[in-house]
């Protein structure tokens, strides 16, 4: 940007006193105008760089990209140490990793999320959107799009350090292959569900503040009580139960799917033993969450900007 | 063509009737939408965006039907909102070229006609800066600016001088003249403040608790009233019981010296010149008087200024 910071404060407020216009002449703009889908691709750019603080004052790129570091930084050190103890596998799986750093992947869901919808909500820019040539879902859609294609971009990235840095460590090329392609369809999973439940607290709690400390706290609350409730019913010999339980929680449900179709190890830790039935259950629970988040968004929209 | 036709527009929410069987046809140019907060202003621009069905009737705008060419009216219009709708924390240019996408323009066209109106609308160095910092009448430059930025057929402003004090004001309205004068783009201008309305429009529209109360060419509603205005220098009084004696039809006012003489035909013109001679008093104005707009409002009065 090219910030002028030698003009003093002055002498702006002069020049709009004076209401000077340079009179070079209105022009008129005959070309093209795109239509929808453009105007929702621009929309998921916008919501993507928003995201990382791109195109935003520098305080707005702090967070973001201080919880990425943090994200990034353990894939390192694993390379690290698969090299020098000469390790046969890393010693996190792929499908693992997200839940393992399930406090910074929910800490920028919950500090992102209100960002790309709270601003519009809160500051009245939703009648601007709504006097353009779109309607309310595609709004819907391409914030939803903008903050799933972020979340997905950091998880990939992250587990692509994993095996970069096994890559390095010279771990079984072919094993490594099946665990980052896991790793990769876990990161979609997450980014739907965390999007979708991040997105509808958001848009409820227009105040930002309030959404980011809203959505922290569901995740954690929930993530807590389903680890605790989980645990005493496997415990007490209600396996199955305990399963269902332990999958309330958004990374115990993405993790229980990982367990049940790829057959990896859990990241509790826990024997998930619901077989084909939990699999398809699991399954369906997220495809609910990810419908019923935007459902519950479009829903929420419907009425923005008009009475 | 007119800009804007309705035929019959009802919107009700639940109890409440926001909008009454209005019919009315808007002009191109500048037309003014007059009436007092609540009185459906800003119910009917919704409508005219395709954003709100109506209850009942219709809406044309630039030809095309609002319930079903919405998409394709929201191209070519733009709409600046009464109220806040900046986001604090991007530059103004950040904004509009966002925006100006979100109407479909491809990126590079977008900057271009960014930079462009930007600096119509009055905005310098400080657009580079974020809008949280802005001013009141920087704010209202921004949201005009986002209206024009794809370069519509038709705006609709709703209640732009809100908030600005009486030389941004001015700007304001200098700025809205020149949006139809110069930029060749059809203005709907809302505002509960008659007077200046009455400065910038070519047509003035009031409503009032949704009902239509005129429409009517700003030139014809100020038009010679048939009346003569007289002022002169000393007794005053004198020349009014003359002319009164005459059997001219004589109003006064606050002034002892200046007084109003109805036209009922043309001698009553000598007759004051014959009353000023013989006074042997300075005859200081004689004036075709017109009428002002807010005559036809007077009923009005407390509403639109209260």
């Amino acid at each position: 940007m090219a910030e002028n910071s030698a003009v003093p404060d002055a002498a702006p407020a002069a020049a709009q006193s004076h209401g000077v216009i340079h009179d070079i002449g209105f022009r008129h703009y005959d070309g093209e105008r795109l239509g929808r889908g453009w105007i929702v691709r621009s929309l998921l750019v916008e919501t993507f760089r928003g995201v990382f603080g791109l195109g935003r004052p520098a305080k707005a790129k702090i967070m973001p990209w201080v919880l990425v570091g943090i994200l990034f930084a353990p894939p390192l050190i694993f390379a690290l140490i698969a090299v020098l103890l000469g390790l046969d596998e890393l010693p996190l799986s792929y499908t693992a990793y997200p839940q393992a750093l399930s406090l910074i992947v929910s800490l920028f869901v919950a500090s992102r999320a209100p960002y790309c919808v709270s601003r519009d909500l809160r500051h009245g820019v939703m009648p601007l959107y709504l006097s353009r040539p779109m309607r309310r879902n595609d709004y819907v859609f391409a914030k939803f799009a903008g903050l799933a294609l972020a979340l997905f971009a950091i998880l990939a990235a992250a587990e692509t350090l994993l095996f970069v840095g096994a890559l390095l460590a010279k771990l079984a090329v072919g094993a490594q292959i099946t665990g980052y392609l896991q790793g990769l369809a876990v990161s979609v999973l997450y980014a739907l569900v965390l999007t979708s439940i991040g997105l509808v607290i958001a848009a409820a709690t227009p105040r930002r503040g309030l959404g980011v400390a809203a959505i922290i706290t569901v995740l954690a609350v929930v993530a807590g009580v389903a680890a605790v409730a989980s645990e005493l019913l496997i415990y007490n010999g209600n396996e199955t139960l305990g399963n269902y339980v332990g999958a309330l929680d958004p990374y115990g449900l993405v993790d229980g799917i990982a367990v049940l179709w790829f057959g990896v190890d859990s990241a509790f830790g826990r024997e998930v033993t619901l077989g084909f039935t939990g699999g398809v259950a699991f399954t369906a629970a997220v495809i609910v969450v990810v419908a019923g988040g935007i459902g519950l968004l479009m829903r929420r929209y419907r009425k923005v900007g008009v009475a | 063509m007119p800009a804007i036709a309705t035929q019959g527009l009802t919107r009700v929410f639940g109890p409440v009737t926001a909008l009454s069987q209005l019919t009315v046809e808007m002009p191109t140019g500048v037309v003014g939408l007059v009436g007092a907060n609540g009185a459906g202003k800003s119910t009917l621009i919704k409508i005219l965006l395709g954003l709100l069905p109506p209850t009942s009737g219709s809406a044309t705008i630039l030809g095309m039907n609002s319930l079903t060419d919405g998409l394709k009216i929201r191209e070519i219009v733009g709409y600046m909102p009464e109220s806040e709708c900046l986001p604090p924390d991007v530059s103004a240019t950040e904004f509009i070229v966002h925006m100006a996408r979100m109407s479909g323009l491809p990126t590079s066209v977008a900057r271009e006609r960014t930079a462009d109106t930007l600096r119509h609308v009055g905005l310098y160095e400080e657009r580079y800066r974020p809008i949280g910092g802005y001013s009141t009448g920087m704010r209202q430059r921004v949201k005009l600016a986002q209206a024009l930025v794809h370069d519509p057929k038709l705006v609709l402003l709703d209640e732009p001088t809100n908030g600005l004090d009486p030389a941004g004001r001015d700007d304001m309205l200098e700025l809205i003249r020149r949006v139809s004068a110069d930029f060749n783009i059809s203005v709907v201008v809302t505002s509960h403040l008659l007077g200046e309305l009455e400065r910038i429009s070519d047509h003035i529209v009031s409503i009032e608790g949704g009902v239509l109360q005129h429409s009517t060419s700003t030139a014809a509603a100020t038009d010679f009233s048939g009346v003569v205005l007289v002022e002169v220098t000393d007794r005053g009084p004198e020349a009014v019981d003359r002319l009164q004696a005459m059997g001219a039809t004589v109003t006064t006012g606050a002034q002892p010296n200046s007084f109003a003489v109805a036209i009922n035909d043309e001698r009553v013109l000598d007759d004051v010149r014959g009353v000023v001679v013989d006074l042997e008093v300075g005859l200081i104005r004689m004036q075709h008087g017109r009428h002002h707009l807010s005559e036809m409002f007077a009923t009005q009065q407390e509403a639109l200024h209260g």
